[in-house]
Parts: structure tokens; C-alpha cells; sequence
């Protein structure tokens, strides 16, 4: 079977599903660059205009995930998990008026995972 | 010496029209201090009604502001200065408990820069010209400069005051009003600040709404009534900014970090003198503010042939910063702005073990006996290549990721393998190889042996992934006005086509 390069927790579903609820289908777009730059942006599906070097690297708990393919460049051999604290981000992200950050943690993948990853995919 | 905790209000409003404004839904969140993860205090919670007050208010005064003298703005920008100054221990220390930086930054650089913006725009606009010429005997051209109109503008939170002055200066200087949105971390010095100018700038022309960027931000950004959106943050807001910003057809500038790299040459190392002192606390420069500046020295380049001794000199003034109480003038380092930043960059200093990098210092968070409750981080040096994500991604703390290079051109390769562009250091004796390397780097500031200096009679901006259009400098002014072209004819005859 082939691993996803992208994970979520149980705490991060549930605020998943509160926001889903209230906004419809999300996507998550992951940030770079300064200030809040790395983190996972969710936004409400057709909010963020994507282009074709988006590219999916997987899903979380029925949201597409983002990333610019020049940033997952670098990210490739790491597998990220979503996770939330309790924070306050400053961006457009949906889930900041709850008190929350959605955050990506990584971790180097496996040689076995490595040998058998889920494809990433370009947008249509 | 120690400052006391300030008093906060009980609550902050909104600063619509020069007057404080509740928000219109009735909501606040509470505003806590990274350095004790206490409360400062509850702040408006505005969403897009708060915004409409507050861009209609705009209009509102731009229809006079818009055509005063630049001799009423620049008094006005002066008496901001003024007034700033006049407060600038109380403001410093507000700015410290708002970010969690040391008071000695906020005293020593935040606040004295950021009056000097005032008074830096409230000169140049005096002695600025629009041109005029003589196209032919009988026709003048003149290019005059008209303000834009009410202009947004969305602040970060490491330097919330600094930026405050870096986009409303040369806005109002232009003529234009503002909306203003500060970060949602660092609300409340703005806050403290326009309760001191409220009485020296006419009502409406700077407007401060605060919120969360979902609720608040993105109608402000949306607004269709907006002439301009000036942003710093991160590329997917950034990205999102420019497409909110076509949809009305307006321009943006954008600022949106980097990953600078700090560039020592051997040279550096000839004589044991002031000038090798300098660069060594040019490296250890990445620790100012916490490591949270856009143009924070995250990468050092270190030529081989002097990497051991050059470290080991660096890594002795590294373990002397003092790390402590930010209300203590002689702490360097103060706390990281927030929970999640300091999480983010904990998780960023465990990327970098899994990769295998060499952790030279610290590599941990900082238990601080005055705040235990707070959010610091001990400044952290890694060894590693330039290929590792904590060489490619902006960590905004205190982690310097250190590689060697063997010559010119692998330093340039090294240095501009990057996404961003917006600041560099170099560092040599030679003349001649700092101008090879200024010009090679790909970034909108190259620091020539120094590093970390923001006059404002400097432009400053991206190249790449950092961004769009320039801040500081008065070639600033023209990011915030049309240009206007009258042609006057003297010719009293018709072209003679009809």
C-alpha cells in the first residue's frame, strides 16, 4: 500500500468538522515566507484562487492540501501531520476567531515510506 | 533598571473618524502578553460592518486631507513625531509587553526609528517637485502628483509600531487616508498610540480597526472602496491580497519575508581589530527581536578556510546574550511573540536535528525564573548544507542555520539558492569582492559590512518570493499617489483633422 505524505489529528478533524460546518468545503494551503510563513492556511473552497503549481501533496480528513511546488521542494522527504494549538495566527486562515492555529509538523520519512508514496498531483 | 507592567485598559475600541468606536456586533477577544501569557486587556473584534465605518470615515476625511499644503501634512507628521517622542519610554515599554521583545530594542531601535519615519516623510514632501516640459513652443506637459484615497494597510506583529510608522507615514504624507489593521497578536500599542496623536491629526485620516484577518482583514482587503492595499506577512496571504486586489483592479505592496544570508569571508579574519568585532556581532545580529525579522541573518556562510576559529569567536559572544526579563534594560533577548510562533519554532529546531544537522548552541526552549509562563527560546546555531529545510524555510526565531563555501562563486551560488530575496550581509576586507557579491545577491537590501540598519533615506523590498514594491525611502511616496499628466496647449489653432 502507498503512504500519504500528509496526516491529521483527531483534535485537528473535529476543528475540521466545526469549520466545515459553518463554511462549507475547505481546502488547506501551506504558507511560506515571514510572520505566521510554514503554516497550514484553511480556507473555504474557491476562496484562494489555486494555479498550476499548487500542487496537492495529499488530503486531511476530506480537505485537499496545498503547497507552492517550489516550497515543497523542500518539504518532499518530510511527512507532515496537522495539528492544532491554541494561538492566534495572523492570516485569512478560518479557524483564527476560534482561538486556534492549525500547525504542521513534520518528520523524515521512512526508508519504506519513502520507496512507496502516494503521487502528489498537479491541479487540472 | 526595570520597567514596571503598564496599565491597560480594561478594553480598546475601535479609532474610526478620531473618535473610539465600540465594534458594532458588541465582540472582543483578550489580548495576552508573550511575556507572561497574561492579559492586556479585551480588544474590539470588528468584522465587515467596522469596516465599512471605518473606510467611509476615510473618504470622508481624505475629501479635505487630500488637498491641504504639504506644508499642513508635514506639520501634521511632525507633531506625530513630536508627541511620540515626548512618550517614547511609555511607548517602548507598551511595544514590549505587546510583542514580548526587550525593552532595550523598543527603547534603543523600535521607537526611535519609527519617529524618525514621521519626521523623516514630514521632510521630504516640503521639498519634493512634480516637472514640467516645454514639449514645444506652444505645449506644456506637467506630471503632478494626486494622493490615491483611502488606502488599507495590514501591519505584522514583530515590530508592531515600526510598521505602523513604515506604511502610515508615507501614506499620509501623500495625502491619502489610511485603514489600518495591526496583527491580532500585537493590537494594543497601536491602540495606546493613537490615543496620543488622536488630537494632532485631523479625524478620520488614520483609522485603526482590529480583528481577526477572516473577519476583518479580508473585508478590508475585499473593499471595494479601497485605492490600495499595503501588506506584510506570508505568501498565501500575500497571494490572496494580490487576488483580492484584482478584482478591484488596485496595486499592492507586499513585503513577505525572506531567508537572508549573512556572508563572511576570510578576509574578515586578518587583524584581531574593532572591524572583526563588528562582524562577529554582525553574525549574532540573527538573535535581534527574537529572530522575528523579515530580514532576520538566518543563513550564515562562513568560508572553510576560517570556520573554526570565526565560530568558535561567534559562538562565545552567543552564549553571552542574556536571556531574562524583557522589562530589564540589560536583557537581550526577550520572548517569541506568541504560543504558536514559539511552538512553530520548537517544531522548526526539531526539523533540524531530524535532519541531521549539527546543533552547535542551544536547540531548546528557555525556562525563565521571571515569566515562567511565557514563550522564549534559547538562540540556537545549526551546522548543516543549504539544501535542509531549516535553510529554506523562514523559521521567525532565534535559529541560525550556518554552512561553509569554498570560494566566490559557491558563496554566490549558496546565497542566492533561495525562494526569497530580501536582505543579505556580506562581510570583507576587500573592497572589490563586497561590490561582486552586493551586485550578485539577489535581494532588494544588501547589507555591505553591516548588517540590521533601517535608515529611512533607504529603500527596502523584495526581490523573488519576497515580495512586491519597496518601503522606506521617498521614492516610497510614489507607491501611494497617481501620477497626473496636464498637457496645456497655447495654440489657439485646431489640429485640422475634422
Amino acid at each position: 500500500m502507498a503512504y500519504n505524505r500528509v496526516a491529521v489529528t483527531d483534535k485537528a478533524k473535529d476543528l475540521i468538522d466545526r469549520l466545515r460546518k459553518k463554511h462549507g468545503e475547505l481546502i488547506f494551503h501551506q504558507s511560506g515566507g515571514c510572520c505566521d510563513g510554514s503554516a497550514p492556511m484553511c480556507f473555504a473552497k474557491g476562496d484562494m484562487l489555486l494555479g498550476s503549481r499548487d500542487i496537492k501533496i495529499g488530503e486531511i480528513h476530506g480537505c485537499p492540501y496545498y503547497m507552492a511546488e517550489d516550497q515543497f521542494e523542500y518539504t518532499k522527504n518530510t511527512h507532515t501531520t496537522i495539528d492544532i494549538t491554541e494561538g492566534r495566527g495572523s492570516s485569512f486562515s478560518l479557524e483564527i476567531p476560534l482561538g486556534f492555529r492549525f500547525m504542521a509538523i513534520s518528520r523524515l520519512f521512512t526508508g519504506e515510506e519513502a520507496q512507496d508514496l502516494l503521487p502528489i498531483e498537479y491541479p487540472e | 533598571m526595570t520597567y514596571e507592567r503598564p496599565i491597560f485598559k480594561e478594553k480598546y475600541d475601535n479609532f474610526i473618524a478620531g473618535e473610539w468606536i465600540s465594534p458594532t456586533d458588541g465582540n472582543y477577544f483578550e489580548n495576552t502578553s508573550p511575556i507572561d501569557n497574561k492579559s492586556m486587556g479585551m480588544i474590539a473584534q470588528s468584522n465587515r460592518k467596522d469596516i465599512e465605518l471605518a473606510v467611509e470615515a476615510g473618504w470622508q476625511a481624505f475629501e479635505s486631507w487630500g488637498k491641504t499644503s504639504t506644508t499642513e501634512r508635514s506639520a501634521v507628521l511632525s507633531k506625530i513625531a513630536d508627541v511620540m517622542e515626548a512618550n517614547l519610554e511609555k511607548l517602548a515599554v507598551i511595544e514590549s509587553w505587546d510583542n514580548g521583545k526587550a525593552v532595550r530594542e523598543t527603547l534603543n531601535a523600535d521607537l526611535p526609528l519609527a519617529i524618525d519615519h514621521f519626521r523623516y516623510f514630514a521632510s521630504v514632501i516640503r521639498a519634493e517637485s512634480g516637472s514640467i516640459t516645454d514639449l514645444d513652443s506652444n505645449t506644456v506637459s506637467m506630471e503632478v502628483h494626486e494622493p490615491l484615497g483611502v488606502v488599507a494597510q495590514i501591519i505584522p506583529w514583530n515590530f508592531p509600531l515600526l510598521m505602523m510608522a513604515w506604511k502610515v507615514a508615507p501614506a499620509i504624507a501623500a495625502g491619502n487616508a489610511v485603514v489600518l489593521k495591526p496583527a491580532e497578536q500585537t493590537p494594543v500599542s497601536v491602540m495606546e498610540w493613537a490615543e496620543l496623536i488622536k488630537d494632532v491629526v485631523p479625524a478620520g485620516v488614520i483609522n485603526i480597526v482590529n480583528g481577526f484577518g477572516p473577519e476583518a482583514g479580508k473585508p478590508l482587503a475585499t473593499h471595494p472602496n479601497i485605492r490600495k492595499v499595503g501588506f506584510t506577512g506570508e505568501t498565501t496571504t500575500g497571494r490572496l491580497i494580490m487576488q483580492y486586489a484584482a478584482e478591484n483592479i488596485i496595486p499592492v505592496t507586499l513585503e513577505l519575508g525572506g531567508k537572508s544570508p549573512n556572508v563572511f569571508f576570510e578576509s574578515v579574519m586578518d587583524k584581531d581589530d574593532a572591524f572583526l568585532d563588528k562582524t562577529i556581532e554582525g553574525l549574532v545580529l540573527f538573535a535581534f527581536n527574537q529572530g522575528e525579522v523579515c530580514t532576520c541573518p538566518s543563513r550564515a556562510l562562513i568560508q572553510e578556510s576560517i570556520y573554526d576559529k570565526f565560530m568558535e569567536k561567534c559562538l562565545k559572544r552567543i552564549e553571552a546574550i542574556k536571556l531574562g526579563d524583557p522589562m530589564e534594560t540589560d536583557t537581550m533577548m526577550g520572548a517569541q511573540a506568541s504560543k504558536d510562533q514559539f511552538e512553530k519554532i520548537l517544531h522548526y529546531i526539531d526539523i533540524g536535528k531530524q535532519e541531521g544537522a549539527e546543533l552547535l548552541i542551544g536547540g531548546d526552549k528557555f525556562e525563565n525564573p521571571a515569566h515562567p509562563d511565557g514563550f522564549y527560546v534559547k538562540p540556537t546555531v545549526f551546522k548543516g548544507h543549504n539544501k535542509m529545510r531549516i535553510f529554506q524555510e523562514e523559521i521567525f526565531g532565534p535559529v541560525l542555520s550556518v554552512a561553509t563555501f569554498k570560494d566566490e562563486d559557491e558563496a554566490l551560488e549558496i546565497a542566492n539558492d533561495t525562494l526569497y530575496g530580501l536582505g543579505a550581509g556580506v562581510w570583507s576586507r576587500d573592497v572589490h569582492q563586497l561590490h561582486k557579491m552586493s551586485r550578485g545577491i539577489e535581494a532588494g537590501r544588501i547589507w555591505a559590512n553591516c548588517y540590521h540598519l533601517y535608515p529611512s533615506h533607504a529603500s527596502f523590498g523584495g526581490y523573488k518570493k519576497s515580495g512586491i514594491g519597496r518601503e522606506t525611502h521617498m521614492m516610497m511616496l510614489n507607491n501611494y499617489r497617481h501620477t497626473k499628466n496636464i498637457l496645456q496647449s497655447f495654440d489657439k489653432n485646431a489640429l485640422g483633422f475634422f
